[in-house]
Order: structure tokens, then sequence, then C-alpha cells
């Protein structure tokens, strides 16, 4: 990078044009020169404040992974998988449980992968189908004005703490949810699920909308001139256009699942099981940090583990961010073309 | 417009599933306003709680709540709004500001728990420990603090702020940097008197959405200083006048929600003071976020009017 040294130093783009017209004008003493070093101070002071947040990543990197790797050390590695116990008649038996405060403390983290998994998967789907068709009617249906009216709506809808729908979801949907579906827990994985949309839904819409609009009038215009009805034209033109935008929007809502931590505490029940069913309790990777940290011995090995458990979250999060991302710049490039 | 049974079901499908989800947010508002309007009193807002927190106020969370926020806001507008004039005004498209972006991009993808691990782990347990040794102060920045929360909540709202001022300085026209740049301005003065003049709703628009963020969160905060019950206001003396304590813990409102629904020994006695919580952050977050959508709806159409 070429920055610091001349005048107009990498600016925006219409700087580098202006800089030829300034250069004759100023001759022989260019007034810039004496400001010189009080301009490269504050560029410095500026840029220096532009890398912190590379530095902030990086240091959530290191904290998380530092204790996290030593629960590696401290921790038989299969004890992650499942604990080897002797039943009552003296066979031995492998447990898959978290059970981290107790007489052989087990540390498996199948039920905790498993639950957040079972909460994300049906939240996404969910927010998929409310967001995607949110998005389609914004960015292909609605009228101006309508659209104009229904985005701050759907934007509130993102405002709203998280802890408030853990609360509504645990004080009254709940039960609402058990009387109807006849389900044995009245908080569960399912529960969770769609208190998990509704954050997700605002996510997932907006997304799909900018994707949708990012494509440009002109196929819109010649599927038109094919004869297509709107409806055909939005099912066979924009959203398959569209669809890596989609993509990403789906895989950065999941991301959002995973990362849910308030809801799921307050909605799923926390009972760490392992198992499929979507009206099971279940306890999630984020709710099991979010219960366990304020009560544990620092640098212990229940610390170490938790950390683990969020390296893990943060890897998998890391990972559907990157993935989302490869395939907007992708869809960028190819709707650009 | 020819359109066919199977268009009709398509559209109206996309058209319903969009106004549920208004809905939605419609039934959700109203449900913590029917339960939750009947318990806020003056006695409930400026109240303490009182008899094992089943009766009284909320005023301590409140309090709390506007502290924390505060001290965040502190923290991260200065950071994010420089960061964002390096992005847009100076760096020009080589690796680094790339990097940067894609560390902005990934910070937003962080979930909220993970903040509260490393505020924790790193805040609490590194920078503070390390302060107390190195100026004998025994275990006073060691430990969970409103300091340490504020400073964990501003790294989680630093890319709003960093993305809403870059919207912003982004808004303002070409032309009139090449205008500044023109009469002879360097490149600090376009942007301290041409740019951010006219940026300056938009980098607003960013505080009041982060500020109303950091309110809500609640994670990020678990193990950074929050108290469950605090019998006074984290306040200190300071020359004779009462500031702000930022080593003391503090009460919040989504905290006490959170604390009140979950760890009390009956929930169901004090639903009525959970709902009346729900209420007064939720209207604090409304209030803040409509603040922030209507200045910036002001801000586009002045900046669209100025565009040829």
């Amino acid at each position: 990078m070429v920055e610091g040294g001349s005048l107009m130093a990498g600016t925006a783009p219409g700087a580098l044009r202006t800089a030829s017209l300034e250069m004759p004008r100023a001759g022989g003493g260019r007034p810039g020169r004496r400001r010189g070093l009080g301009e490269a101070a504050i560029e410095l002071f500026l840029r220096m404040n532009g890398w912190v947040a590379v530095m902030l990543i990086a240091l959530i990197f290191v904290f998380l992974f530092k204790e996290g790797v030593q629960a590696l050390f401290s921790i038989p590695l299969s004890d992650f998988l499942g604990t080897t116990v002797t039943d009552y008649r003296g066979n031995p038996k492998v447990v898959r449980m978290w059970q981290p405060v107790s007489e052989l403390p087990k540390y498996s983290l199948l039920p905790l992968v498993c639950g957040s998994f079972l909460v994300a998967f049906p939240a996404t789907l969910i927010a998929g189908l409310f967001g995607v068709a949110g998005g389609i009617y914004l960015a292909e249906l609605a009228s101006t004005r309508t659209r104009e009216t229904l985005k701050p709506f759907i934007e509130l809808l993102a405002g709203i703490p998280t802890v408030v729908i853990g609360f509504l979801a645990l004080a009254t949907l709940g039960s609402v949810l058990q009387g109807l579906l006849g389900t044995t827990y009245r908080l569960n994985a399912f529960l969770g699920a769609l208190g998990v949309s509704l954050v997700i839904v605002p996510v997932i819409t907006s997304l799909t909308e900018d994707a949708l609009r990012a494509v440009p009038d002109e196929l819109r215009v010649a599927a038109y001139g094919l004869g297509a009805t709107r409806a055909q034209m939005i099912a066979r033109v924009t959203v398959p256009a569209a669809v890596s935008g989609i993509a990403a929007a789906l895989i950065l809502g999941m991301g959002r699942a995973l990362g849910e931590t308030m809801i799921v505490l307050m909605a799923t029940g926390n009972a760490a099981l392992i198992t499929l069913n979507v009206f099971s309790s279940v306890r999630t990777m984020t709710a099991t940090i979010a219960a366990e940290l304020g009560a544990v011995a620092q640098g212990g090995e229940q610390y170490q583990a938790l950390f683990l458990v969020g390296s893990l979250l943060f890897t998998l999060t890391f990972t559907m961010n990157l993935i989302a991302e490869l395939v907007l710049e992708r869809m960028r490039r190819r709707l650009t073309l | 417009m020819r359109r066919g049974l199977a268009g009709l079901v398509f559209e109206s499908l996309c058209r319903g599933l969009t106004f549920v989800t208004c809905a939605a947010l419609i039934s959700i508002l109203g449900l913590i306003v029917v339960h939750g309007v009947g318990v806020i009193t003056p006695e409930f807002l400026f109240g303490t709680p009182t008899e094992g927190m089943t009766k009284g106020g909320i005023f301590p969370a409140i309090f709390g709540t506007i502290c924390i926020t505060l001290l965040m806001i502190m923290m991260a507008l200065p950071l994010g709004v420089a960061a964002a004039i390096y992005l847009v005004e100076y760096a020009g498209k080589g690796l680094g500001p790339r990097i940067i972006r894609a560390a902005v991009n990934n910070l937003a993808g962080v979930p909220s728990i993970v903040f509260g691990l490393f505020g924790l782990g790193f805040f609490i347990l590194f920078v503070g420990r390390n302060i107390d040794r190195v100026l004998q102060t025994g275990l006073l920045f060691g430990q969970p603090a409103m300091l340490w929360a504020a400073a964990t909540l501003a790294i989680l709202v630093l890319p709003v702020v960093i993305v809403s001022t870059e919207e912003a300085l982004r808004g303002v026209p070409v032309s009139h940097r090449e205008a500044a740049f023109a009469l002879g301005a360097t490149p600090w003065q376009v942007v301290r008197r041409a740019v951010l003049p006219q940026a300056y709703p938009g980098i607003l628009t960013g505080a009041i959405l982060s500020v109303s963020r950091g309110a809500g969160e609640t994670a990020p905060i678990l193990f950074t200083g929050c108290a469950y019950f605090l019998p006074r206001l984290p306040l200190t003396e300071f020359l004779g006048i009462p500031i702000i304590n930022p080593l003391d813990q503090f009460m919040e409102l989504s905290y006490h929600i959170f604390i009140m629904a979950t760890q009390s020994t009956d929930a169901q006695v004090t639903r009525p003071i959970q709902y009346g919580t729900t209420l007064v952050l939720v209207t604090l977050t409304f209030v803040l976020n409509l603040a922030a959508i209507i200045t910036r709806n002001r801000f586009r159409r002045r900046l669209g009017a100025a565009r040829p």
C-alpha cells in the first residue's frame, strides 16, 4: 500500500481526480506541506483505530482457545464423547452425558451439540419460510408505500431484546403450545426454536430482499417480454438469479440461531439429552456456558471445558459466516458481470 | 396482468407470511403492554426492590442500564467512528482495509455468549488482575464491574457503529469532497469540515441503534458485572459530587427479567414485576429504535435531495 506520503494519500475515489486538479494550482508553496506532520499523525491515529477490530478478533480467538485447549490436556480426549462408568452389576458402560458437577465429572459434548442443532435447524426452517417469503414480498410484490410501512416493523422485530422473547416463551407461549400440541415437556427445543426464529426472521427477510434487489431489472423485463406472469418471473428468473444470496441469508440465520443464548436458556428446559425429538427438553452449547460459567472455579477443569464449548461455538459460527460471505461474494461477482 | 391460479396462490402466500411476521411483532408487544401496563406506577419506576425482590420498584435496574449503555457508547463511538473514517476516507482498496472489513464482519457474527466468555477471560482475569498486580490494589479491578461489562458490550456494538458510520460517510456526495480539495483543504480538513457535518445524522443513527442493542443484551454481562440484587446505586463521591462508580457492580433491566423469571423462588408471584420490567425495557429499546429509524429516513431523504 502506498500511503501517508503524498497529500492525497489514498482517499475516496473522487479525491484522486482532484489531485490532478490541485497540483498545478499549488505551484510554488504547496499549502498542504506545512500541515504534513499533523495530517500524517491523524491518519496514523485513524488507521490504528481501524486495526483495533482486527486486534479484537485476534484477542477473542487467543483468549478463548487458550483456556479451551487446556481442557484438551486436563481432560482425557475420549471423555468429550463419552465417559466409561461401571453400572451396578460391575459392567463397564459408556455414558454420553454433560454432567461436570458430579462424583465422576462427565464432559460429553454430544448432547450439547445435538441440543444446539435441534434448536437451530427447526428455527432456520421456520424463519427461512417466513423470511424468504417476506423478502420476496418486499422486493417483488409490495408497492413502495407498503414496503416503506412494513420494513420498519420487521426492523423493530429485530430490535426486541432476546431476553424479552425468552421471557414470553417461558411465561406464556410455553403453556399455550403445550395445550395445543400436548407435549410432555412445557419447555422444549421446539419452543426455543420458535423463539429463535423470531430473532432471525428479520435477518433472513432483509438479506433475501437485498439479494433480489441486486438482480438487474433487465432480467425482469425480459421475462415479462417472453410472456411470463409475475409469479413465473419470480419463481423462474429472479429467485434463481438471487439463489446464492438467499442461501447466504439462511446460513447466516442458522449461525445466529446457533449463537443465540438467552432464548434457549429460558425456553428449552436445559436437560442435556441426546435426542432427535424436537419436543424434548434440550440443552444447547450457549445455554450451558451461560448457566454454568457464573458458578465455576476459575482455571478449573469445568472452567476450561466451558471455554472449549465456547471455542467450538466460535469455530462453528465463524465457519458459517465465512461460507455465507464467500457465497455472497460469488453472487456479487456474477451479477455485476 | 395475467396471473393464473398458481401465481395467485404463490403471491398470497408470500403476502400472508409477511403479515404473519408483522402480526407476531404486534402480538408480542400487545402481550407485554396488556400484562405490564398495570404495574407501571411512579413507585415501580423510582423505587428499589423490597421484601426479597417480590415487591417494590426497579429503579436500580433502570439506573444501571442507563449507566452501562452510556459507558459503553463512550468507548465504542470514538473507536468505531475513527475506524470508519479510516476505512472510507483514507484506506484505498488494498489488503489492509480488506482484512479490517473482514474482521468487522466476523466480529458482528460472534455469538453474544462468546463475548461474555471473552469479557471474563480477558478483561477481568487478564487485564483487571494485572492492573491489580501492578498497582498493588488487591482485588479492585480483577473482579466483575460495570467498567468491564461496558467494555464487553462496546466490542459487541463496535461493528454496528462502524458499519452505520461507513454508510453515513459514503452518503456524502463525492463532489463535496472534490470542492473542498479544490479549495486547498488537507485530507483531514475535508473530513472535518466537509464530510463529518453532513454525515453527523447518520452517525447519530448508528449510535442510537448501538445503545438500543447494548441495552437489550444480557449474555455478555452475565459474568462481567451484573448483580442479582444491589442495595445501593453504583455511585461514588468524587470531590463531594456523586459520580458513577465504574468499578462497582450494577443491576440491569434485561438481567433483572432473566433472573426474576428463572431464578426466583416463586416466579409466578413476581410475574407482574417481570412483565412490568419487560415493558420498561421494550419501551426503552423501541423508543431508541424508532428514533434511529426516523433519523435515518430523514437523513436519506436529505441526501437524496442533494444528489443531482
